[in-house]
């Protein structure tokens, strides 16, 4: 058995995918080069990005998928789960063997797996839609910080450009070291990556930088929060299954002052 | 000033929150204008949940909670000793803008305790709501409560602004309103109603064969019965529910149970019990009667006036009938499948595209995300253990609730 190692890009993986089918080898595992892990697998290999073939094999999975499942493989790649690539290579195998298309071929594990992977993604996709708290600083940018399960911010960029047009808004991913900014003034997300002075935490303490009205607002929806609660009804099972704990460190509403 | 607002905020946010509607779905509001917000695709969103587990999606304000009636199980009511408050237009413009831009809320919920009349009290909601999509050029979401007794032109031009309006039943029986709030009339309560599903309906259909035709209620009409104040059935409620389903098109009917707030002979003492189980139960019904098929009749019935507390209302019909199963996996209709219990419409959709690709045996099913435990007793398919065999209702419902019982039985 041989790893392939790519660049952990997208296009890397189809390119070896491409490889794959141009050695006609079945003996191969692809596999990230830095989640790589020497083991007992035999040699790895590292198979350098060759965009034209990565598109060859997009263009043949767009013939074969709908939109939704061809955005459901690239979910399944946002996970960023070590091994996950096996489960994608089998889907994709499966897809090209046949005319049709079968990305509801539920009985079949590959694609079971895929549409249960991209769920979950999915889920925490829409968790950031609603978990995200801008701060507002006082040069105004709206500004939050966000460590999803997986990799989201590819997948909530369309969301928030359209809700939030006429601000300038920045979400930042301190897992990942590399956020989105959007400038109202030219309508487009960029991505950028920030070096955080040593007061501001590494992004996670901005107060020092806040709007006047900041303060204010954060202790208005405090209240809001504390208030709509019917202490009668209490119920705190299904309140950490709304909101599991390892959200909590970014929500304006769980850090009232003391 | 900030002491003021944080003050106003706090009470008039507690007297809101026994209105439990949260819905911020079903409008489709684009941001065509760079302005604001954008409702498109129509999903709702929960920014987050409250510690007894119930969504936030809305900032759910009372512009005052002065109030001229005195009905008793309401919290504002003109007897009640507690503190008022009402904030200014602008105050709630400036804090749905500002919450919204920080990616708290979906929108805004507006209702009022009534002072001075009705229209009076409804033509301040309406400039609130004016103000967001004129000045601001807001797409968020907006609900509004239509109040009782207000004119045909108020109601006309709140539609025009809000995406959804609701006039609150509260007390499901007229036996009941008559003696909990004298004040008020069914009748009354009706009348919005039914000239809001007219008004929806010619809007609809203007849309259909006119450009440029303006969103009206975009997501329709909604409103709550409050449960456990009065002495209702939940055949009562249910039965209500499905004729405003079916005459008044409204897109939902909340079931609140009753926080006792009051002290009053007529209602539940003080110390009493939120009924939360029934009012899950009642949720659960009302899903069936809207999205799998089932009328009233088959949950409820003279015989049988309440809902089961122990088990779900569907496989509490499953287990009154058993005669339509087991239901055959691979071949059975959609709404068929649906009606298994343990196997909600999501997992009937995958199913039904599965099996398209070739027989489905269990191990396959289990894994699509039905509830197995439940559903092996209800469904036929390749792979299943033999065990239902010859069991009969009560047998079967001890091994759901109690799947231990099941281990004893063995040996």
């Amino acid at each position: 058995m041989t790893t392939w190692l790519y660049d952990g890009s997208f296009d890397g993986f189809l390119s070896a995918v491409f490889d794959l089918y141009w050695q006609r080898r079945s003996d191969v595992r692809i596999c990230k080069e830095l989640a790589y892990v020497p083991s007992l697998f035999g040699p790895a290999i590292f198979m350098p990005t060759v965009m034209a073939n990565a598109e060859r094999v997009w263009a043949g999975l767009r013939k074969r998928l709908s939109a939704t499942g061809l955005e459901q493989l690239f979910a399944c790649y946002l996970a960023e789960i070590p091994r996950e690539e096996d489960n994608m290579v089998g889907f994709i195998r499966h897809v090209f063997a046949g005319s049709e298309n079968v990305e509801t071929d539920f009985g079949n594990a590959y694609v079971l797996r895929v549409s249960q992977l991209s769920r979950m993604v999915h889920r925490e996709k829409h968790r950031m839609e609603a978990f995200v708290r801008f701060q507002h600083t006082a040069e105004g940018v709206y500004y939050a910080v966000i460590e999803p399960d997986y990799n989201v911010l590819p997948l909530i960029t369309g969301h928030f450009k359209e809700r939030y047009a006429d601000q300038d808004w920045l979400i930042y991913d301190l897992r990942r070291h590399y956020g989105i900014y959007y400038n109202h003034k030219k309508d487009v997300v960029d991505t950028v990556n920030l070096q955080f002075k040593p007061a501001y935490l590494g992004g996670r303490d901005v107060t020092a930088v806040w709007s006047p009205d900041e303060a204010l607002y954060q202790q208005l929806w405090q209240t809001y929060f504390r208030e709509a609660n019917i202490p009668a009804r209490s119920n705190r099972r299904l309140h950490l299954q709304h909101v599991p704990r390892r959200y909590w460190k970014y929500l304006t509403e769980k850090h009232p002052p003391r | 000033m900030s002491e003021r607002i944080l003050e106003k905020l706090s009470i008039l946010a507690d007297a809101a929150k026994y209105d439990v509607s949260c819905a911020s779905s079903g409008s489709d509001r684009k941001n065509h204008n760079k302005g604001l917000g954008n409702a498109h695709p129509g999903m709702g969103i929960c920014h987050t949940y409250t510690a007894d587990g119930r969504c936030v999606s809305l900032l759910k304000v009372l512009m005052t909670n002065h109030c001229i009636y005195d009905c008793a199980y309401c919290v504002s009511r003109k007897s009640n000793d507690i503190k008022r408050a009402a904030f200014t237009v602008q105050e709630i413009v400036d804090l749905t803008i500002n919450f919204y831009r920080r990616n708290y809320i979906e929108g805004l919920f507006l209702s009022s305790g009534i002072f001075k009349d009705p229209d009076y009290t409804m033509e301040r909601l309406v400039l609130v709501a004016k103000k967001l999509r004129t000045e601001h050029r807001f797409n968020g979401y907006i609900h509004l409560k239509a109040i009782p007794g207000i004119s045909p032109e108020l109601t006309h031009e709140a539609g025009l602004y809000a995406d959804r309006l609701s006039v609150n039943l509260e007390i499901p029986t007229e036996a009941g309103l008559k003696l909990l709030a004298p004040e008020k009339d069914r009748a009354a309560m009706i009348r919005p109603m039914r000239y809001l599903q007219q008004e929806i309906t010619r809007f609809e259909s203007e849309q259909q064969t006119m450009k440029h035709v303006p969103k009206f209620a975009p997501a329709g009409q909604s409103t709550q019965l409050i449960v456990g104040a009065g002495q209702e059935t939940d055949r009562d409620i249910i039965s209500l529910a499905d004729h405003f389903y079916r005459q008044f098109r409204l897109k939902r009917v909340y079931y609140s149970g009753y926080v006792p707030v009051t002290t009053d002979a007529r209602l539940p003492a003080l110390q009493s019990k939120v009924p939360l189980i029934r009012e899950h139960r009642l949720y659960q019904a009302d899903w069936l009667l809207r999205f799998y098929g089932f009328g009233p009749q088959e949950l409820l019935s003279d015989q049988h006036p309440d809902l089961d507390q122990d088990v779900d209302p569907k496989l509490g019909w499953a287990l009154r009938n058993l005669h339509w199963f087991p239901v055959d996996i691979n071949r059975a209709d959609r709404l068929l499948l649906a009606r298994v219990p343990g196997i909600g419409m999501p997992t009937v959709k995958r199913i039904c595209e599965a099996r398209r690709f070739g027989d489905l045996n269990w191990e396959q099913v289990k894994k699509m995300g039905i509830m197995a435990n439940r559903a092996q007793y209800f469904v036929s398919c390749k792979g299943l253990p033999p065990s239902r065999g010859d069991l009969n209702a009560q047998q079967i419902k001890r091994r759901i609730i109690d799947p231990a019982a099941q281990q004893l039985s063995l040996f």
